[in-house]
């Protein structure tokens, strides 16, 4: 085991993958010799070679078309937009050819190689343009796997998971927490499973949902909740698309009761798919109404960021409402 | 670069460059003079027209089928045969293509069977993508053609990749990639040639610069001359060709493919030429051009050129050219029959293939499908058909009044 930050488990599972299979190939605006504005590619050029570590010109649209030609032709390009909110010039690469490759071929032809990574996510007085969660407009697209990582450890064994993965993945990683999420990670080689939610903390009264950087968040309402008394149960669901609606169901036909939380504006946002998905599962054990605690309905704004984001105090008081509903 | 200071300021356009058109025969199929005859041999000479020939025959035969109303939708590649051909002819067969989607020449001419076209085109059950695609979207792995995507330009940064891969693998094999000059006005057009130039990839721009994008004309598509100068902005070899000169446009591709492979340098080809045919089968010309402008170019039909030239050499006959044109428009009818008759994709296909394995949740949406298709039957004949329920009868679940 060694202790490492998000970015560093993130360098440590590309080291790992490029060591292991010479097709695996990492590009993105900045992410040759300077290694990511992040750092999270440092030093992979120095050691794999500019061949297979190298800088793109900045044009997104550019970067993931050519990353899907890559995957068809057979090599595992490991492609990095440099924030999730640049992402939208290439919107049409992937969810018009990322994600229909291998269904308008009969799967003659497939980038299932090919893994996004794109830092994403708010708290960082980054306002508009840095800061956005896309979440949503990808898992509204089948044939994408969406994945995100709450920490170190979840980071590097997801990661590994996405780029060995025989599905195109876009692997959103909360740059928050890069330099402040610091954990036990082991050295060697590990993966973890895409589409499997984990239970982080197991509980009786209530269930709350969420995943990526919200999860530190939950963890600091639950705590309060706790100190009330109320029990919570605490699901990280690691993967959005496929999501694991078992899990969550099975929480809930427990509890009662459930709270969804993320970063992302309200409507049309993850947590409406997944309340509509367990009120059709679970409607007979459910005590209260599902609760969303999420951004507002406004673009992601930057001094009163604090006052927009969801955090520990309104999950709380949604955790408070519903056990009281 | 060195950076050469002037002390009066000097705006340029470009019009300083003029690109010339490559050209080797003339429409009477006769060599200009000054041209050399390109190294082609016979039989390769052979296949090629073969090839452009039966494009046209399929094009004539299948537009016919459309309006008879036995094809929901077909577009021709009739007046570009030579650019499509003659490009892919210039390739090793192994090179891979990433056509826009006017370019099934270049499966003919690879060897993809009347069957293959039909199959795609009635989107029946042998259809390799599985009756997914609108007709014409091929595609084919074993003759490294790939599948055809309606998004316009999408190819173009892909073929980039692709090629960028091809030249790690060190197998020596290029990409060439068509589109059309609308195509060419596109993000993704400017992107895919950026990153090429940069990064030193073997792939093969084919601009098929045929006057049209579906009614807008060419002048109202870009202002410059035309799509070859833009090459200049990312230091790319360009030339730009007749394209319904096929030699020309062999002999530029060959060249074209020794730069590519042996200098790792992508070069841009633009082709001139005309699309005679109307942008698709749901597309009325009449709307935005003249007769007497599409006469002008029905005098330069590629084909005829060709014809032409190998008649004089004698690589040709009248008798033959009767021979084979009977024979194809009978093998067009037949398979298009055999096609029409074949069953749909199972039910199956249409949860297939949108990730390697069916995902739990699709699987669920699947069988709720299932149970509500043996409900109703008849509402859905291609889906009770292959759930092996009777359609057209009297069901359980109907049941009589």
């Amino acid at each position: 085991m060694a202790t490492m930050n998000m970015l560093q488990a993130i360098n440590n599972a590309l080291d790992i993958a490029m060591a292991e299979d010479e097709k695996v190939i990492c590009f993105g605006e900045d992410v040759g010799i300077f290694g990511g504005v992040f750092r999270a590619t440092s030093h992979l050029q120095e050691k794999y070679g500019k061949a297979r570590c190298f800088n793109t010109p900045l044009v997104e649209q550019g970067i993931i078309g050519f990353a899907n030609g890559l995957a068809a032709q057979g090599s595992v390009p490991v492609a990095e937009i440099q924030f999730a909110d640049y992402i939208f010039p290439a919107f049409d690469q992937i969810v018009n050819e990322t994600a229909k490759f291998r269904y308008r071929s009969g799967d003659l032809f497939n980038v299932g190689g090919l893994t996004i990574r794109t830092p994403y996510g708010g708290g960082i007085a980054g306002g508009l343009y840095h800061s956005q969660s896309p979440e949503a407009y990808f898992t509204h697209t089948p044939g994408l796997k969406v994945v995100v990582p709450r920490n170190p450890y979840q980071a590097k064994g997801l990661l590994l998971a996405a780029i060995r993965d025989p599905d195109p993945v876009l692997f959103l990683e909360p740059k928050r927490l890069y330099r402040a999420s610091v954990g036990e990670v082991p050295e060697e080689d590990y993966q973890l499973p895409i589409g499997e939610a984990e239970i982080t903390k197991e509980g009786t009264d209530i269930t709350v949902v969420g995943w990526g950087a919200q999860m530190e968040v939950i963890g600091k309402a639950v705590e309060l909740a706790e100190e009330q008394g109320i029990a919570c149960e605490v699901i990280d669901l690691r993967s959005l698309l496929p999501w694991d609606a078992d899990t969550v169901a099975e929480s809930v036909f427990k509890t009662g009761r459930l709270v969804v939380s993320h970063e992302a504006p309200l409507t049309g946002g993850f947590a409406g798919e997944i309340a509509a998905t367990i009120q059709e599962r679970c409607f007979l054990y459910l005590e209260s109404p599902i609760a969303r605690v999420t951004g507002l309905d406004t673009p992601f704004p930057l001094v009163l960021e604090k006052e927009y984001l969801p955090d520990h105090l309104k999950i709380f008081e949604a955790i408070r409402e519903s056990v009281n509903f | 670069m060195m950076t050469q200071y002037v002390h009066q300021p000097d705006f340029m356009t470009g019009d300083e460059f003029s690109i010339p058109t490559f050209s080797l025969l003339n429409p009477e199929g006769e060599l200009h003079s000054g041209a050399d005859e390109p190294a082609l041999e016979r039989d390769h000479a052979r296949r090629i027209y073969q090839a452009m020939l039966a494009t046209r025959i399929l094009d004539e035969r299948m537009m016919a089928a459309q309006r008879q109303g036995r094809l929901s939708f077909y577009m021709q590649c009739t007046g570009e045969e030579a650019a499509v051909v003659g490009a892919t002819a210039a390739l090793n067969d192994a090179d891979m293509i990433m056509a826009q989607y006017r370019e099934q020449g270049a499966l003919m001419y690879r060897g993809f069977s009347i069957d293959e076209f039909m199959n795609q085109l009635f989107g029946n059950e042998l259809d390799y993508g599985k009756g997914r695609q609108m007709p014409i979207h091929y595609g084919s792995r074993k003759l490294h053609y790939m599948t055809i995507s309606s998004p316009l330009a999408t190819q173009i940064p892909q073929a980039t990749g692709y090629a960028y891969g091809q030249k790690l693998a060190g197998n020596g094999h290029c990409t060439l990639t068509f589109f059309g000059e609308g195509a060419a006005s596109e993000g993704d057009f400017h992107a895919a040639l950026n990153m090429a130039s940069v990064h030193q990839v073997p792939v093969i721009f084919f601009c098929r610069n045929n006057g049209y994008a579906i009614s807008t004309p060419a002048v109202e598509q870009f202002a410059a001359d035309g799509i070859a100068p833009r090459a200049f902005g990312y230091h790319m070899h360009v030339i730009r060709v007749d394209g319904n000169d096929v030699l020309a446009v062999y002999e530029a591709t060959r060249l074209a493919r020794k730069i590519a492979v042996e200098q790792n340098q992508p070069v841009l080809i633009e082709a001139m030429s005309y699309r005679l045919a109307a942008h698709s089968s749901s597309d009325d010309p009449s709307g935005y051009r003249s007769k007497d402008e599409e006469e002008v170019w029905r005098a330069k039909d590629p084909l005829l050129r060709l014809q032409k030239w190998l008649l004089k050499k004698q690589w040709w006959s009248e008798e033959e050219e009767a021979t084979q044109q009977e024979t194809l428009r009978r093998e067009v009818l037949e398979t298009m029959k055999r096609a029409e008759k074949r069953s749909s994709p199972p039910l199956e296909s249409l949860i297939s293939d949108v990730y390697a394995d069916i995902t739990p949740a699709l699987q669920r949406q699947f069988d709720q499908l299932k149970r509500h298709i043996r409900r109703y039957p008849e509402a859905y004949p291609r889906g009770a058909q292959s759930l092996d329920l009777d359609v057209g009868t009297e069901t359980d679940t109907q049941g009589e009044p």
